[in-house]
């Protein structure tokens, strides 16, 4: 890396890579990026970390010249496709920035329907060019995801130090029961809520359920998820499977599940 | 042991006096389930009144309070080219436990022989643990419980004084000084020859509301031999490796620690956070390598190390019985069916 470049940071008397860093969303709500802006308290702290040289979220100044993109929403048209192989080509690290970059997110759920339908559904006669939903990782390799809906400021700053620290970035493989029993939370499937954090990746420190509002899956899979059997507990908690579906394929983390879960309920419905 | 009795309205007195200036942990409702049971969990308890003493079982136990689900433990401070360690044992003053039944007891004598009685006591938990007042009380068994299969259905030590409901009187057994002299804040007597009777029958009457058994007969040789049996797998396709048997265990103690950095990299962080051997990552060691790649083993090794490895070590085992991992388990995996069908009986 250029070691030239402006290093405002030691740690441990060990100067640090500051790295440029580009902001950049396809087809998304913007959320995830809002989310870092947010976060006043340690904003600056963050600006130390890296050097934003592109944000249309938060600044006017472009520049290609970055070493670490992140790519927030889906791809959904072909300019996007242009745009994302541009900016991996500029990119040394591509990070995928939150769910719709990583699955789709909510924007897939068009993927159930026609293009026809959807486009007139939406915006009637209007002409408009769109595709189905795809991550970004469908396009062009992807080095880092960065999961959620939106993504958690704790844990993207905690990414952010380990990146500047030149620590290896790593995610929590475990459900988010994990989290939601260490925040003492009464069970959800107890008071008769839907709930998929027995299978959905934790790192959200069970942000949802905290709030008494069953997960939804945003984070995708837990390695190792059993969803074979997370099915039958809904079923045996009575929820139809429609409940099951729509949670299971609100984000796109479960898109090969809930494919055969659509399929094996295609008779029935 | 010192016996006594004292009327039932005594014990709000006696709770006021300890309450007015110490923290007091106990049962209370918090809320209904969708069956419209009530659901226990020990809080902070300011007034006698929101005390549930009459509680079945809380879903969490009341580890919380001695072996936090989390806890931070050393925090680092970077000053002037130099670095400053700071270390809390995250308590500040003792805790009374008011209303504990006997599992919990049990589950607490257990985690002293592996964290106050090893080569290196744990002092996060020794700490709390040497500042608690434990006032325990008999309980009804529910449908789940197993503790007397596991011999945890009666308290001998491990308490400062038990109360046992005489319908109008408490039956109580003292343990310590302290108990003994805070008892002189309220009216009591020594019991007559009636009151022990009365106790006798009550506690018969308790034993014979068990319902669920565990057979723990041989179980460290069958668990031997039956290693490498399906049943294993049969359990581990249904096992969610979510990780809340542990955390809802009162005898699990295992942890992981993560070390952090601040973004204003001035302030670092080693915490603590309880961590289940169900959970996928719980035996990968560095380089990556994980020794208990699937859900099956991972479920095998959370038996193994409770009813056999531990019962090896301390000729009993880590299990006191109170059956909240089987209430809690959304895949319905209990301790008495798992064994059970290690055994080879009809399940």
């Amino acid at each position: 890396m250029d070691s030239g470049r402006q290093q405002s940071r030691t740690y441990l008397g060990v100067p640090l890579f500051r790295p440029r860093v580009g902001f950049f969303e396809l087809s998304s709500c913007e959320g995830c990026q809002l989310q870092l802006l947010n976060n006043e308290a340690t904003l600056l702290d963050f600006l130390s970390l890296v050097e934003v040289v592109n944000f249309r979220e938060a600044m006017k100044e472009r520049s290609e010249d970055y070493e670490i993109a992140f790519v927030e929403g889906s791809v959904t048209r072909e300019d996007e496709i242009e745009r994302l192989r541009k900016i991996r080509e500029n990119a040394g690290i591509l990070v995928a920035f939150g769910s719709c970059a990583c699955f789709g997110g909510v924007n897939q759920l068009k993927n159930r329907f026609s293009l026809d339908w959807v486009k007139n559904e939406v915006y009637g006669n209007s002409p408009i060019k769109t595709d189905f939903v795809r991550p970004l990782e469908a396009v062009v390799k992807v080095d880092l995801k960065i999961f959620g809906c939106p993504v958690k400021k704790e844990e993207v700053e905690k990414i952010i130090t380990h990146i500047a620290l030149g620590q290896e970035v790593v995610h929590h493989k475990y459900p988010v029961c994990m989290e939601c029993k260490a925040n003492e939370n009464v069970c959800l499937f107890d008071i008769g809520e839907p709930c998929l954090g027995p299978v959905t990746r934790g790192g959200c420190d069970s942000w949802c359920p905290t709030n008494r509002a069953g997960c939804w899956g945003c984070r995708g899979p837990a390695e190792d998820a059993n969803l074979e059997q997370m099915e039958k507990i809904m079923k045996e908690n009575g929820f139809s499977p429609d409940t099951i579906l729509d949670r299971i394929e609100c984000f796109g983390g479960f898109s090969v599940y809930a494919e055969k879960l659509r399929k094996d309920l295609g008779d029935s419905r | 042991m010192i016996f006594k009795v004292f009327a039932k309205e005594e014990l709000r007195s006696f709770f006021d006096t300890l309450a007015s200036s110490n923290k007091v942990v106990g049962p209370v409702g918090i809320g209904k389930d969708r069956h419209g049971d009530t659901l226990f969990a020990f809080e902070d308890v300011d007034r006698f009144g929101d005390l549930r003493l009459d509680y079945t079982t809380t879903r969490l136990p009341a580890k919380r309070f001695f072996l936090p689900f989390r806890e931070s433990m050393a925090s680092f401070s970077l000053e002037k080219g130099d670095w400053k360690k700071d270390i809390s044992y995250n308590i500040d003053r003792p805790h009374i436990f008011f209303g504990l039944h006997p599992c919990d007891i049990n589950a607490l004598n257990k985690l002293d022989k592996v964290l106050l009685g090893s080569a290196y006591p744990m002092p996060y938990y020794a700490v709390k643990r040497k500042n608690m007042f434990i006032i325990g009380i008999d309980c009804t068994p529910q449908p789940y419980c197993f503790c007397r299969s596991m011999g945890s259905d009666t308290a001998l030590h491990g308490f400062d004084m038990f109360l046992t409901d005489l319908g109008d009187r408490y039956f109580v057994e003292i343990l310590s000084d302290s108990a003994y002299n805070l008892l002189k804040n309220i009216r009591t007597s020594d019991p007559v020859e009636g009151d022990h009777v009365h106790y006798m029958k009550v506690v018969s009457e308790k034993t014979r509301k068990f319902v669920t058994r565990v057979d723990t007969t041989d179980l460290t040789k069958i668990l031997d031999m039956e290693f490498q049996s399906d049943v294993w797998k049969q359990w581990g396709d249904r096992c969610l490796g979510c990780g809340t048997c542990a955390n809802v265990c009162p005898t699990c103690y295992c942890y992981n620690v993560d070390e952090s950095v601040d973004i204003s990299l001035q302030r670092a962080t080693k915490d603590k956070m309880l961590y289940s051997c169900t959970v996928i990552d719980f035996a990968q060691v560095a380089g990556g390598h994980n020794f208990r790649p699937e859900r099956h083993s991972r479920l095998k090794y959370r038996y193994y190390h409770k009813h056999r490895g531990f019962v090896e070590a301390y000729e009993e085992s880590l299990c006191v019985g109170c059956g909240r991992c089987g209430e809690s388990c959304l895949a319905g995996i209990t301790v008495p069916e798992v064994i059970a069908s290690v055994r080879g009986e009809e399940v």
